[in-house]
């Protein structure tokens, strides 16, 4: 049985493209045959982050329009084995995402790709596209930043998710909700200048699947076309591939939580 | 004198993504429920109302923020005075209110009222009076039908969850952006960071309860706080709220 699962915020720009691309390249690196769909009609980020922009023939509207079959369309990651990506489309209208047409294809690759997770990169807001990527949710991954108005679209999401997702509909078990807290930055939470981890959680009341710090790495992994959880030694890597391995069922610590000790002592020795 | 209450739209659509068609919706007609203020107008004397509408800004400021707002005629003293609601409409505006329709008027009053672009909403229901306050008869027929509603989940900010005829029970917090409404008492065993009005049809009696008071509004029976209105030592703290002599009191709640 594949799950489906949504990666969703409300606000724009807080991580979820990010988010998508590691986790579910995290998910493919440990075996588990993965797909990430770009539900973001328009934009079209993910293929970018994937670093597969040059490779995109089809995208997902061609496939739920028949212009396309799913063959032709997937696109199968050059890096990590089991990996797939889903693209979106550049140009046209974002009406085409209709909920048989999704229904459709998220059927079709469950049962004919037999893949494992069905990983949904939402668009921001509460529109057509963002409603479309979590209506099939059996979870969620809510990214949020450690900020009032972040927070407060992840609040709005969490709600319709209870109340307008297909499990909320028909009275089924309701979609699993995950926190992931992104751009994390210690020293500013410290100062007040940034909701703390706790302030998060004391608002959201779900529970919290990983911390991503603020991290340069990021920006350099996208632009490279690569998942920063494949940058093994930057921090946000790290934190990503621990929330892979709590989503799998892993016991770990949070890391990321505190303000980091060398910054500290550099600050101190006022070395560089 | 200004009541909060809450109207329910006769035009109740499921609450459900469009399916779409061959031809794409351009709208979508849906129900929803909305808590309004309503000014009961006893007479028409243009200064006067400016006057206390000026003293209501300066207790709340920031509470007409272009606030709609309803007008209800059932207490005018003349009901033959003329109203220029034209005019009416332009001084509340001016005030940070803008009327949406008006409420409770003769046939006259409702034609120039539509003629000004406000529409006659439905009649407030029974159970009570002008001002606002339940008869004694009523209060056993209420009691007699009282219908409680459990949410086990959270109420997150956009949602608004109503208990008509009796009490609310929410077993989580209730986020800002979010309504409680209730037609009996509230019990939040959770913070309360969203507004949350009790005793909607007039029951004085109502009460509200919360695991921490954070409210953004607290009414009962019509009778409202906002957030800058507080005591700020009953911030954040578990609180019980009631009405006496038409002012709400908030106690701590102690174990
Ligand atoms: N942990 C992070 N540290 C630093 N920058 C980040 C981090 N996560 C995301 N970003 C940056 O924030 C911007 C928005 O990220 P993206 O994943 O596209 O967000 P969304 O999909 O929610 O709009 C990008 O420029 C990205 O590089
Ligand atoms: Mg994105």
């Amino acid at each position: 049985m594949a799950t489906i699962i949504v990666v969703t915020s409300g606000k724009g720009g807080v991580g979820k493209t990010t988010t998508s691309a590691s986790f579910a390249t995290g998910l493919a690196q440990r075996g588990y045959r993965t797909v990430v769909i770009d539900f973001d009609v328009g934009l079209r980020n993910l293929d970018l982050i994937m670093g597969c922009e040059r490779r995109v023939v089809y995208d997902f509207i061609n496939v739920i329009n028949n212009e396309a079959t799913l063959n032709q369309a997937l696109i199968r990651d050059k890096r990590v084995e089991n990996l797939y990506i889903l693209p979106a489309s550049q140009t046209r209208d974002k009406d085409a995402l209709t909920k048989e047409g999704v229904e459709r294809i998220l059927s079709e690759l469950k049962q004919n790709f037999e893949f494992e997770y069905v990983v949904c990169d939402s668009p921001a807001g509460i529109e057509r596209g963002a409603l479309m990527a979590l209506y099939y949710a059996d979870e969620a991954l809510v990214v949020t930043n450690p900020e009032v108005s972040s927070v407060r679209d992840s609040d709005r999401i969490l709600g319709i998710l209870s109340s307008r997702s297909r499990r909320a509909e028909q009275s089924e078990n309701p979609v699993k909700e995950h926190l992931v807290l992104a751009r994390y930055a210690p020293d500013r939470a410290n100062r007040g200048d940034m909701l703390t981890v706790q302030d998060v959680l004391e608002i959201l009341a779900i529970p919290l699947l990983g911390v991503v710090p603020e991290s340069s790495a990021v920006l350099q992994s996208s632009n490279a076309g690569i998942p920063v959880i494949l940058d093994e030694n930057s921090d946000a890597g790290l934190a990503y591939s621990d929330l892979v391995d709590r989503f799998l069922g892993k016991d770990l610590p949070h890391r990321f939580i505190e303000i980091p000790k060398k910054g500290f002592l550099k600050r101190l020795f006022g070395g560089g | 004198m200004l009541f909060i209450e809450v109207f329910q739209d006769l035009m109740l659509l499921p609450r459900s993504l469009h399916a779409s068609n061959a031809e794409t919706l351009p709208f979508e007609l849906k129900g929803s429920l909305f808590t309004l203020t309503v000014m009961h107008l006893f007479h028409l004397d243009h200064a006067v109302i400016e006057r206390h509408l000026l003293d209501k800004v300066k207790q709340a400021p920031g509470f007409f923020n272009n606030t709609p707002v309803v007008i209800d005629l059932e207490g005018m003293t003349e009901p033959k005075q003329a109203i220029d609601f034209e005019r009416l409409y332009a001084l509340l505006r001016k005030n940070g209110l803008i009327p949406v329709g008006i409420r409770n008027g003769s046939p006259e009053y409702q034609e120039a009222a539509l003629l000004a672009g406000l529409p006659m909403l439905p009649e407030r229901r029974s159970n009570t009076n002008a001002n606002g306050l339940i008869r004694k008869t009523d209060l056993n027929e209420l009691t007699a039908s009282l219908r409680n509603r459990i949410i086990r989940q959270p109420v997150r900010s956009g949602q608004e969850v109503y208990a008509p005829d009796g009490d609310l029970i929410v077993l989580g917090a209730v986020s800002a952006g979010a309504d409680v409404i209730a037609d009996g008492n509230i019990h939040i065993y959770g913070a309360l960071r969203g507004r949350a009005l009790a005793g909607v049809k007039g029951n004085i009696e109502s009460w509200i309860f919360c695991q921490s008071l954070e409210a953004e509004l607290i009414s009962i029976a019509g009778h409202y706080q906002v957030c800058e209105q507080f005591n700020p030592t009953d911030l954040a703290k578990a609180a019980q709220i009631c009405l006496r002599e038409e002012r709400l009191i908030i106690e701590h709640l102690t174990r």
